[in-house]
Formats: structure tokens, sequence, C-alpha cells
């Protein structure tokens, strides 16, 4: 019982910031680093920092309209 | 046994609904529970996702859980990537959750908590939560393409264009709204402003960490970013109270306009790491920390509601804003209810994220019923509130004076009696000088949550710090709305401007963004200044406007909708998405009328334009103008008021026009004529 609990709270918690990172715009890095790795192997991945950066600016915008929020 | 037992939770949930609604509907004159309400919206909403949702999912859109959606055809691990239900769901509603379902129930509680409870539950059932699932589906169909996109594919390019330019021009006066909230709420007030006015450095601050400190780290700059705001909210309270300090920041509505309007300026000009998006982190931790504690303060104390179920001013003649429960109410209740604005974000990053189509219904439908509930929330904190300190706080000094004695005289005249003691004593408790003619609803909402938390934690020893963090909370995330709402316009006006000189496309060009900026700052700078000068409080007009043209962008929305469902054949259902639309355009088309020519100055612009013309050749100068310059100037913004009503009005013909059109072609074709995209992988 109690080794269960603690993989489950943990697996919560990770949801939680997930959903929260998400809210303003950052998906979850690790699902992106799997995806290049399987995908496109062999081809360079972003470091969290770039990965970081190049959402930031996306969401924003410097090359388009992205209506991210509302009244 | 299973069966069962879901069968007798259900049952339950149902009793209880009916219940509470039996009793919000059939009490009179005695006060009730705020329970009761929180209660009949609750049922009502578990039971339409479980019911009429799982209908339009099966019958009418039918979700196909086997069919690849854009995340997994597009992945890309950065703008299309599947992720899971609950992950999405958090992001969905914290992007469509803003002011505007606080806002709105506030202003229509003076029409009693009835009209407002029924509408916030009927209309997130059957006609914004339909909106915002059905075009959620829509774009996951259509490799998640936008609004726009949809409207000229299924429609022609005419159509797109109309709804695009329809979408700048709500921007703009919902961009003036909102800053229009936050100047009444800042108002010579120096221990809000100046909190206010430390998110600024503290934003940057917060940058500068993000940026050089520690790249990336989210979760460290918003906690290091609260913490600052506490400490700048706690101080503000010593800079209100010593006054050497609170005369740089004790401001009138004229000054701070000014001041937001260079605001908004620098800030959408600025790079986005400096201020906008750590405001926008802090802004969103907050929002979403701040609904969910007032949920719980809610179901901790279970106030009284004071307001009568429905008041006498159903008949138009109400001081927070005019015109009769129809059509005014549906206009004025907006995005709690149906939100035009949410077929944008249904259309905009959420498609293109969900792992499964059969997510769909939970995600678009699910949102809009939470954010009918946090509706239903700013509902009950306004109608907590002795209806005299409600009317106290949202009536125009026009109607109340400025004084709490001519006030107390006013507001119990209509009958909801005060005393000059009551109202300073009000204003007291939240460490305000005055709390008369704080409209827009922040404040009311902010004296309501502050009863309803210091109710459940620190008593009234803590009840200003309460009404300053909501006063905070709301402008934070104002301004947050004002940064990027301007950003976005920027890049819309380069874009119109673009069609016809290209060099102006160029997003990275200093001049264009400069022009651009300009030009979007001063569109809604010009109606906030206008508002804000307005005797009537500005609210009065600008509201209105607002909400006429977010439900026009609703009936846009759901109309399109509507226009699938032919093409797809499935005419059969085609009510679901259309009977809203009709009662939308119904309710827009009304609204507009009356905006223009009803004969009360208070509610039409021509009538009001009238009677300050016939002054103006007498020589004669009506309050608030003090020359006869003030008066044309008055004139003019009536007659640039009426223009933009009658646009709105005929946009929303056009359109139906174009529906109609479209519906007829597709009822004579025997053929599915909607383009959905491939049901294969792209890879």
């Amino acid at each position: 019982m109690e080794t269960n609990r603690l993989p489950r709270v943990s697996k919560l918690l990770r949801r939680i910031a997930q959903t929260a990172q998400l809210m303003v715009g950052l998906p979850d890095y690790n699902a992106y680093v799997t995806h290049r790795r399987q995908i496109h192997p062999g081809e360079p991945v972003m470091t969290y920092e770039e990965f970081f950066r190049e959402r930031q600016t996306s969401r924003y915008g410097n090359d388009g309209a992205k209506i991210g929020r509302c009244c | 046994m299973t069966i069962t037992k879901s069968k007798l939770v259900w049952t339950a949930v149902g009793l209880l609904g009916a219940l509470s609604l039996g009793t919000i509907a059939l009490s009179r004159g005695e006060t009730i529970n705020a329970f009761w309400l929180v209660a009949a919206a609750i049922c009502s909403y578990v039971l339409a996702e479980r019911t009429y949702a799982r209908f339009i999912a099966r019958d009418v859109v039918r979700l196909d859980a086997g069919r690849p959606t854009p995340a997994h055809r597009f992945n890309d691990g950065l703008d299309y990537c599947p992720t899971d239900k609950t992950v999405l769901f958090g992001h969905h509603f914290a992007a469509i959750a803003g002011a505007g379902p606080l806002v709105g129930p506030v202003l229509a509680a003076q029409m009693g908590y009835l009209p407002g409870t029924f509408w916030l539950i009927v209309g997130a059932i059957f006609a914004g939560a339909v909106q915002d699932f059905v075009v959620l589906w829509a774009s996951v169909r259509r490799d998640g393409r936008s609004l726009g996109e949809m409207i000229r594919v299924e429609l022609g390019p005419l159509p797109g264009a109309l709804a695009m330019f329809g979408v700048l021009v709500i921007m703009m006066i919902l961009l003036a709204v909102l800053a229009l909230v936050v100047v009444k709420a800042l108002t010579h007030s120096p221990w809000a402003t100046f909190t206010v006015a430390m998110t600024i450095p503290i934003a940057v601050l917060m940058g500068l960490y993000g940026r050089f400190a520690r790249p990336g780290r989210i979760g460290e700059m918003s906690l290091l970013g609260f913490a600052l705001l506490m400490l700048s909210l706690v101080y503000g309270r010593h800079v209100a109270e010593a006054p050497s300090l609170a005369a740089y920041f004790d401001y009138s509505g004229e000054d701070l306009s000014m001041m937001l309007i260079a605001y908004g300026f620098f800030a959408s000009v600025l790079p986005v790491w400096a201020l906008l998006a750590p405001r926008d982190y802090l802004s969103t931790f907050l929002k979403i920390g701040t609904i969910i504690g007032l949920a719980i303060g809610i179901f901790l104390v279970l106030p009284d509601l004071k307001m009568p179920a429905v008041t006498k001013f159903v008949d138009g003649n109400g001081p927070v804003f005019s015109g009769s429960l129809f059509p005014f109410l549906f206009i004025t209740i907006a995005c709690g209810a149906i939100s035009g604005f949410h077929a944008l974000i249904s259309s905009g990053t959420t498609p293109k994220m969900i792992d499964n189509e059969a997510d769909a219904r939970v995600i678009g439908y699910g949102a809009m019923l939470m954010e009918g509930f946090v509706a239903i929330m700013a509902l009950v904190a306004a109608t907590t509130l002795d209806p005299g300190i409600y009317f106290a706080l949202n009536s125009p000094a026009a109607l109340i004076g400025t004084s709490p004695e001519s006030a107390a005289t006013a507001i119990s005249n209509w009958g909801f009696t005060i005393t000059p003691d009551l109202l300073r004593q009000a204003a007291a408790d939240v460490g305000e000088a005055s709390i008369l003619s704080r409209t827009g609803g922040a404040p009311t909402l902010a004296v309501g949550m502050a009863e309803i938390l210091s109710n459940a934690i620190g008593g009234k020893a803590l009840m200003a710090f309460w009404y300053h963090f909501a006063i905070l909370f709301e402008a934070l995330f104002i301004l947050t709305t004002i940064d990027a709402g301007t950003r976005v316009s920027r890049f819309m006006i380069q874009d119109l401007i673009g069609t016809a000189i290209p060099s102006f496309k160029a997003t990275r060009s200093w001049s264009a963004n400069i022009i651009a900026t300009a030009i979007a700052v001063s569109a809604w700078g010009y109606f906030l200044y206008q508002g804000v000068v307005d005797p009537l409080g500005g609210i009065n007009t600008l509201w209105p406007l607002f909400g006429i043209s977010n439900q026009m962008l609703a009936c846009i929305a759901l109309m399109l909708a509507t226009i699938i469902l032919f093409k797809m054949k499935r005419e059969r259902y085609a009510w679901v998405t259309g009977l809203p639309a009709i009662w939308l355009g119904i309710c827009t088309l009304t609204a507009a009328w009356q905006k223009l020519f009803s004969h009360n100055p208070a509610i039409g612009f021509l009538a009001h334009a009238e009677k300050f013309s016939q002054a103006a050749q007498t020589a004669q100068v009506l309050a608030p103008a003090k020359t006869l310059a003030d008066m044309n100037r008055i004139i003019f913004n009536d007659h640039v008021n009426a223009t933009l009503t009658a646009l709105l009005g005929a946009l929303v013909i056009a359109m139906g026009c174009f529906g109609i059109a479209a519906i007829l072609k597709a009822l004579a074709d025997p053929a599915i004529s909607t383009q959905e995209a491939a049901t294969v992988p792209a890879e």
C-alpha cells in the first residue's frame, strides 16, 4: 500500500506542474525530447533553455498574432 | 451493482438540482443562502455535461476516438503535441477565463440575482458550452485551423475578411472597457495604485531572473514575483496612510488613463521576456489560485444573499446600466454564459494539442461550464453585499452625488435603505477614502470577495488586505490582457495595412511596429478616455458595446457551426447550434437598434447627441461638459459610438445573409460539401 502511494503522488504532482506550465504556454519538455529522438533521430534537439525561449517567443509572437487569452 | 450505484448518484444530483432551482425560483421576500445558487449551478452543469454534451458528442458531431488528431498527425513536440486530457483542460480553462465572467454578472446584479442566475445556467448549457465544443471539434477536424480560416473556407473570402475585421473591432472595445475597469478601481486609491504600479518593476525583475540568472525556471520566477507582490501589497497600506507618499500614487481617472495608454504602448513594443511574459506567469497563476480560493471561501462561509431575487430595475431604469431585461441582461452578462472570444481560443492552440477527439467534449464543453461557475461565484460575491452598498459602488456620480449623505439619500429613495455612516464605515473597512461610484464591477467584486474571504480567514482586521488583494488580482490580469491584446492588435493592423503596403507586414521592422502599435493604442485609448470623462460612468456606454460585439462574434461562430452541420447533411441536428445563433442574433440586433434609436438619452446614442446639440444651440452647457467645445466633443463621441453600433449590426446582418445562402446551397447539393482533413496519419 505505502509503496504504491508514492509514485501516484509524484505522478499527480508532475501533472499539476505540467498543467501550470502549459497554462503559460510551455508544453512538456520531456515529450518534446522523446519526440525528436524517436521521429527525427540524429537531428539536433534544443536544450531546455532554447526550448523555453522558442516557446516564449512563439506564444507572444514576433512573427504573427496569436490570441492566447480571453476577456 | 455499480450501475445501480451510479443511477443512485445521478438521481441524487438531479433531485438536489431541482430542489435548488425550485428554492431560487420560488423564494420571494426572504433572503436565501448562496448554497442554493451554487448547488443549482453545479447540479445543472454536471447533468448537462452528462446528457446534453453526450448527445452532441454522439449524435451531432459524432466524435470519433479512432480518428487521428492534428496533434498526432503533425506532432512536432511544440505547437502540435498530444497532451493529457486534464492538463489540456487546465490550459484551455486558463485561456478562456478572464475578467469578463467576473465583471458581467456583477453589473447584471442590479436586476437581482434571479435573472443573472437563470441566464448563466441556461446560456452556458445551451449556447456558450455548445459553441466552444462544436468550434473545437470543427477545428480539430480541420488540422487545427483558426475561426477566420474556417469561415473563409466554408463561406468564402469576403465573409472571412468581414469576420476578421469584426474581431479587430471587438479587440479595441474589449481593451478599452477592461482598461476602464482598472482606471475606475485605481482612481484616487493610493494603496491600489501603488501595488499595481509595483507589478511593473516586479515583472521586469522576474524577466531578468528568468532570462539570465536561471533561464526558463518559471516556478522559481513566479514564487519570487508572488512574494514581492505580497510585500508590496502589505506595504501599500503604509503608502496610503502616509500623506507624503500617498501623494505620488493618488491620481484622477484622466491621468490614469493616459498612463495606461503609455504603458500599453511600451509593454507591447518591449521584448516579451522583459515584461509581458513574466507578468503573464504571475497573473495566470494568481488568477487560477484566486478562483480556487474564492470557491473554497464560498463553500466555507455560505453567505446569505442580501440582494432581492428581482429588483425594480428590470424595467430598464437601473443606475448600473440602462436598458430593460431583454435584451440588455443577455448583453451584459456576456462571457459567463457565452463569449464569442472563446471561439478564437477553441480554434487556437487547444485543437492542436488534443490527444484524442473524444477529449473534445470535456475540454470544450466542460471548460465553459467551469467558466459559467466562476461567473456564478462573481454573482454570489456581488449579491451578498448589502444592496445599498452595491448601488453606492456601482451608480455614477451623476445619480448619487459625491458625498455619503447625497448617495445615502438617493439610494434609500430607490428603496434600498442605507445610511451615510454605513457608507463611511464600508469605505473605512476596506481602507479607502470613498467607495462611491467605483463602477466597472471590479471594486464590487473585491468588496464581496473581501467579505467572504475575511469571514473565512482573518476577520474584519484583514478585510482591507483582502480588498486590495482582489483589486490587485483583477488589475494584474486585465493589464496582461492589455499588453498581449495591444500586441495582437498591432500584428493584425500590420497585416491589414500590409495588404496595401507590403513592406508594412515585416513584423521586425521598427517603424512599422511603432506605427501599428500607436494606431492600436490610440484606437482603444480613444474609447477609454471617452469612458473616463463620461458622466454616466463610461461602463454604461462601453460595456453594452463590448457585450454586443462579443455576442455578435459568438453568433458568427455558431452560424459557421450550423453551416458545417448542413454541409455534412446533418441538418436534422442543426438546431443545436442554429437556435442559439438565432437567439444571439435577435439579442444583438435588438440591443444595437435600441442603442441607436431609443428615445431615452441614457440608452440611445443619437437621442443623447440630440439632447446635447439642442442644449448647445442655446449656448447651454450640460454636465460633464464645462465648455461648448466639450459639448461638441460629446456629440462627436455619440456619433462615433452610433456609427460603430450600426457597423456591428450591419456585420451581423451581412453574415446572416452569407450564412443563409451557404445553407441553401448545401441543401441543394445532394453530396457532403464540407472539407474535413484526412482520416489517416500524415506520416
